[in-house]
């Protein structure tokens, strides 16, 4: 951007009444401007009340302590899809759009339930299993990179970072590898709208997602006889999930897939990004490679690659001073709380040698925290150990085109040249 | 002073001595034990400072709280009946000497 835009969306966020505020607008996050309307909200309201948007009135919890307070209240603060779920368009999680379906899974469930199906899954990312995914990672990741072009400009988001995290989906599912790219496809159609130029009806997005239910199933029909150690194996033996329903089934492997790809697809970019603009980071980076540790959870809170996460109060509460119906809709801005000046020390700055580099808010915290959190890291450590090996730099050629959200924060397109050592 | 020994799971012992009213993971970080991370700093929210206190001192620390404790050490590793949240002992005198073991690793 430059410094006159820079200088003419921060005077318009700055002149907007606070009443008029709405960061929910997609195109805030389309152009890189949400920043902007964030800060003055934490400067100003940090928990505020929007009564008119897209979605219906809503608040945004605005500041790092409070979305700790609410991310940490399960008991008030409810994921339930049938109050709303977890992101702030409701629809999406809801059988109420005509053609849609309901697809239950563990992210959009409150405990008990929560906890016995998130309990299925989670030992594939425990530290025993994550060591042993290691090799095939690397190996992958390896292959990958040496097949990238050299001293000529390409799109950094489908050669690398969507190629990656599908690899790794492909992986994690012992899915058929050959036909990986329809895993990105129904993760991207699971989080699509008609009319978001991936799905143009509910009912086109419903029989697509049959399509993987289907496939699913005979992944599932055939692990029930010769188990292995992937998801679908996990999901088909363990006592909390062999009895879902193929519903409940569906939402949570798309729950998997959806949480596996973009995450850490546009971390993949981000970091690329981040690095660009920050030349005396990259140097630090290359004259002390041990500091790949601590840039990646830098990476993650620098990027924040989902920008909220959406409870719905199931009581009366009280957050930052403001009182909280029962009833309300309640957005943790994770992108503003890993902003948040009064929480972390130069905040807008990528500093790849924090003191405490994974206090940041992008994997949520509380029953919900992020189940592959150690897998994201490990994949984007082993990212950046084989990029350095072969590139002295990926320099960002253009602007990025970032995508059209309010929850995914990323790049649908990010043009580099690689420069060898 | 309150001194508290974690011991890796390799059996590497760290003495540490902490001020009153800390959190045991509190000091852990300051004090660098590997294996204590603390991402959350404190609200028993991330269960990365979890630790086995030791046979003969359970008594005194208690056994981990009903709510977030509990409910985030569901998501931990290798739980076991002395597992806590490291930043959910608060040290004091009562606990001079206290000995807590680490898990493997946090998940």
């Amino acid at each position: 951007m430059t410094a006159l835009a820079t200088a003419l969306s921060a005077a318009e966020a700055d002149s907007l009444p606070l009443d008029r505020i709405d960061v929910s607008r997609a195109e805030l996050f389309e152009r890189n401007i949400e920043g902007d309307y964030f800060r003055r909200l934490r400067r100003e309201d940090p928990v505020h009340y929007c009564a008119e948007s897209a979605y219906g009135p809503y608040w945004s919890i605005t500041r790092y302590k409070d979305i700790m307070a609410v991310d940490t209240n399960h008991q008030v603060f409810s994921s339930e899809a049938s109050l709303g779920g977890i992101i702030i368009e409701d629809g999406i999680q809801k059988s109420s759009n005509e053609g849609s379906i309901d697809l239950p899974n563990f992210i959009a469930m409150d405990p008990p339930r929560h906890d016995e199906q998130r309990k299925a899954v989670s030992p594939i990312v425990a530290p025993a299993n994550l060591a042993k995914l290691e090799g095939v990672i690397r190996e992958r990741i390896c292959r990958t990179l040496d097949g990238l072009p050299v001293g000529e400009t390409f799109d950094w988001v489908p050669a690398v970072s969507i190629e990656l995290t599908t690899q790794m989906l492909a992986t994690l599912f012992d899915f058929p590898f050959e036909e990986r790219s329809k895993l990105t496809r129904w993760s991207d159609v699971a989080t699509a709208e008609p009319g978001s130029g991936i799905v143009d009806s509910w009912e086109q997005r419903t029989s697509e997602l049959m399509e993987c239910a289907a496939t699913f199933q005979g992944l599932w029909n055939e692990r029930v006889k010769n188990p292995g150690m992937d998801l679908v194996s996990m999901l088909a033996h363990s006592p909390a999930t062999r009895d879902m329903t193929p519903q409940n089934y569906l939402g949570n492997v798309l729950l998997l897939i959806v949480g596996g790809n973009d995450t850490t697809r546009n971390s993949m970019s981000g970091g690329v990004l981040a690095l660009d603009r920050n030349p005396k980071e990259r140097e630090k980076l290359y004259a002390n490679p041990a500091l790949i540790d601590s840039m990646v959870p830098e990476i993650i809170r620098w990027q924040t690659p989902l920008s909220h996460m959406r409870r719905t109060a199931i009581a009366d509460a009280e957050v930052g001073g403001k009182t909280i119906r029962k009833g309300d809709k309640v957005v943790m801005w994770y992108i503003s709380g890993n902003r948040d000046e009064t929480a972390i020390d130069r905040p807008d700055d990528f500093i790849i040698d924090r003191e405490r580099p994974r206090q940041h808010l992008s994997f949520g915290f509380g029953v919900h925290r992020c189940v592959g959190n150690r897998l994201a890291e490990m994949q984007l450590k082993i990212l950046w150990e084989e990029i350095m090996k072969r590139f002295s730099r990926v320099e960002v050629m253009d602007e990025p085109v970032r995508v059209r959200s309010n929850f995914v924060r990323g790049y649908a397109s990010m043009p580099v040249k690689l420069h060898a050592h | 002073m309150t001194r508290v020994n974690y011991v890796e799971a390799n059996g590497k012992v760290h003495a540490v001595e902490a001020d009153a009213g800390m959190s045991a993971m509190e000091a852990a970080v300051k004090n660098a034990v590997p294996g204590i991370d603390g991402d959350c700093g404190g609200a028993a929210a991330c269960a990365t400072c979890h630790v086995y206190v030791d046979d003969a001192w359970i008594a005194k620390t208690g056994p981990a709280q009903d709510g977030l404790e509990k409910s985030m050490l569901e998501f931990a590793e290798d739980v076991r009946e002395s597992s806590r949240l490291a930043c959910q002992i608060t040290l004091d005198e009562r606990l001079d000497g206290l000995v807590l073991r680490l898990p493997e690793k946090q998940h």
